[in-house]
């Protein structure tokens, strides 16, 4: 395993700049995930660190040492496609034996069919040997795609949107599946993602991205409670942090279009018009609370129930836990919790 | 009765019909096609039973009106097909009869019509000379074809759809038209009535045929899958053997026959640039008509002949065909 580091890297396709001067270093052993929405270059950060793509501009590094006169094969790293990309011909033992068998490694006989049997064994998928590829269920050619990376020992797992061709509930299995398995191995790895879930439940270290530039890296409790743009913060999150333009005047903060003012909550100079964010779990509902409002919906999930609260023209949502009695039409009073507020530019960058 | 769902069905489960295939009208639909496949069938057949029948009858036999359904089956076709002959005077047939016992049943077949064996002809030859005309030059024009749709279909390169429109447009000329600036060329070059010749005008001819269909083909293999064996340690040509040409069987198998049927069937580009050490057989067939009274049997058996290869190589590559010859259309 090997520590990874982009440096300045830049990429264009015809008319769009997939990436451009995207940075960051994943230690050795780091769980390390991509985060952005469609488009974002994540998928080509992938294919740049594997070769497939050669970056305009910039350089990779593996362990400090420059790959950028690496091909694919000299890479050493492994790759889980998001079409999983398990060779049709073969079966399921060819599709395991297939890196091994390169003409790089030349991994004698014996030594393939143990590691075979042991990948095999840790990922359940002993009695799918002999099948071809195409009679596997979309969760068994996840695991046969997972197992040809962990086969061998690269520098670092690549992995692009493994989870997304499956259902909710496999997804999540196989969530904790790989989770597992990279903290039990120690393995570098690499997921690219557009699910904030996924995001934050597995990595060690994310980077957001947008349009090809990096947005945030941080863990997962710095992206979620310091997210440093307006992106960061409706992107990861749900249900989705309430945003608000407000206006400032007189040591309040005035929120546009409603009854609600809060005073300033910090000493840093404002600007006159900023947004304030704040996340569901933050705005609680009790009696006695600052702040009025009415339930204009109630989304009961078991867990938890989001409530939309109205004051005059915003609606600002509010997460309680279990299934409330509280009805639509009801008014509530409710406080916002002061120390856990984010404000932004209006522009979306963070202010404090 | 024992749970279904644990046992699994008592018989083995060999087809499966719709539901909505079993009603009386949907059967007699079936039905009602499958007598026009057949009859559709007997139709394309019924010049090949011909010339099957052909092959077996003697002359006379052959130019009977109404035509003779049964008949005494007769290997004379095939012996004037297999050798050159003379026609004996009245005296030295007598005298040549005397010693029957001693002939081998071709001179007995020969002599029924009053002839003798002078040598073999020189159809085997000729077929001989289409295998391999058609074996090598159908081998070079699927291998470079191959490359050239990888490449086609892979790399960026410059031009690429005018390159490709110029392949393909080496097909656009009638042959009679360019036969004759060929024969000029051919025997300036030394090239006239040679293998080596034409083998590399049916690779020519071809090779844009391979690269069209190959690229088809290739385009439709996921690139997905060489990156992945990219990944996996392999170069580009290692991918390419082993991960692209197992995909790209059907489409190879498709190119290929119908690469050999071209090379095989030519006709007048043969007829014009060969003429006695690398002639091939569909001429050779034609120019028997000419000889001495027409041999239809002769020219059946020879025609039969014609199109054993052919079948062999189609029934070779049949399993992938079923699927190659839709282009792919039906591909999952």
């Amino acid at each position: 395993m090997s520590s990874v580091e982009l440096r300045n890297v830049s990429k264009r396709f015809s008319m769009v700049d997939a990436l451009s001067d995207v940075s960051f270093s994943i230690k050795d052993g780091e769980f390390f995930v991509l985060l952005g929405p469609t488009g974002a270059g994540k998928t080509t950060t992938l294919r740049v660190i594997a070769a497939l793509e050669k970056q305009d501009a910039g350089s990779v590094y593996f362990d400090g040492e420059s790959a950028d006169h690496l091909q694919p094969a000299e890479r050493d790293v492994a790759m889980v496609f998001q079409q999983y990309s398990l060779y049709p011909t073969m079966t399921v033992w060819d599709n395991l034996a297939f890196p091994l068998r390169s003409p790089m490694r030349n991994v004698p006989q014996a030594e393939i069919e143990k590691r075979i049997a042991d990948v095999a064994e840790k990922l359940r998928i002993t009695h799918l040997l002999d099948r071809k590829t195409a009679r596997l269920s979309g969760g068994e050619m996840q695991r046969v795609a997972i197992g040809r990376a962990i086969v061998r020992q690269p520098r670092i797992f690549l992995m692009d949107e493994p989870l997304s061709n499956l259902d909710a509930k496999l997804r999540e299995a196989l969530r904790v599946e790989l989770q597992h398995l990279q903290k039990t191995q120690g393995d570098t790895t690499l997921l690219v993602t557009h699910d904030q879930i996924e995001a934050l439940t597995m990595a060690d270290r994310i980077a957001v991205l947008d349009r090809g530039r990096i947005i945030q890296i941080g863990t997962p409790a710095e992206i979620y409670d310091k997210p440093a743009s307006t992106f960061v913060a409706t992107l990861v999150g749900t249900p989705r942090i309430n945003l608000l333009p407000v206006r400032r005047q007189d040591g309040s903060l005035f929120i546009e279009n409603s009854e609600l003012h809060i005073p300033v909550p910090t000493t840093v100079p404002l600007p006159e018009q900023l947004l304030l964010g704040i996340r569901p779990e933050d705005v609680r509902i009790a009696a006695g609370g600052p702040h009025a409002g009415q339930i204009s919906l109630t989304e009961p999930l078991g867990v938890e129930t989001i409530v939309h609260i109205q004051s005059g023209r915003q609606t600002l949502l509010s997460l309680m836990s279990g299934i409330t009695n509280i009805k639509v039409g009801d008014g509530v009073t409710f406080s916002l919790f002061q120390e856990r507020l984010h404000l932004f530019e209006t522009d979306g960058r963070r202010i404090v | 009765m024992a749970n279904f769902y644990e046992t699994g069905p008592a018989k083995p489960v060999t087809e499966s019909v719709r539901v909505d295939k079993v009603t009386p009208g949907a059967r007699a639909r079936h039905n009602i096609r499958a007598a026009a496949v057949i009859l559709f069938a007997i139709i394309g057949l019924i010049p090949i039973f011909i010339m099957v029948v052909t092959a077996f009858k003697t002359r006379a036999d052959v130019v009977a009106v109404p035509p003779k359904v049964l008949f005494q089956p007769t290997l004379e076709g095939f012996v004037f097909l297999l050798t050159e002959r003379v026609v004996l005077p009245p005296a030295a047939l007598a005298e040549k009869k005397q010693s029957l016992e001693q002939l081998d049943w071709m001179e007995r077949v020969a002599m029924a019509s009053g002839q003798t064996i002078t040598g073999p002809s020189d159809y085997v030859r000729r077929l001989w000379n289409s295998v391999i005309i058609a074996g090598i030059s159908t081998l070079i024009s699927v291998f470079l074809g191959l490359l050239a749709a990888y490449a086609f279909s892979r790399f960026p390169i410059a031009g690429k759809d005018d390159l490709l429109f110029f392949i393909l447009s080496t097909r656009m000329l009638p042959a009679v038209v360019v036969t004759i600036p060929l024969f000029l060329m051919y025997r300036q070059f030394g090239l006239h009535d040679t293998h080596l010749g034409m083998i590399l005008l049916y690779t020519a001819f071809n090779l844009s045929l391979a690269v069209w269909l190959l690229k088809g083909f290739i385009d439709e293999i996921p690139k997905e899958y060489e990156e992945a064996a990219l990944v996996d340690g392999y170069s580009r040509m290692q991918a390419f053997r082993k991960i692209v040409i197992p995909q790209a069987a059907t489409g190879i198998a498709a190119t290929t026959v119908f690469s050999v049927i071209f090379a095989w069937n030519e006709y007048a580009f043969a007829l014009m640039l060969t003429s006695e050490e690398a002639r091939t057989a569909p001429p050779s067939i034609a120019t028997m008509l000419g000889r001495g009274g027409i041999e239809w049997s002769a020219i059946a058996a020879g025609s039969l002949g014609f199109l054993i290869p052919v079948v062999i190589v189609t029934f070779i590559l049949r399993k992938y065909l079923l699927r190659g010859v839709t282009f792919g259309a039906i591909r999952q």
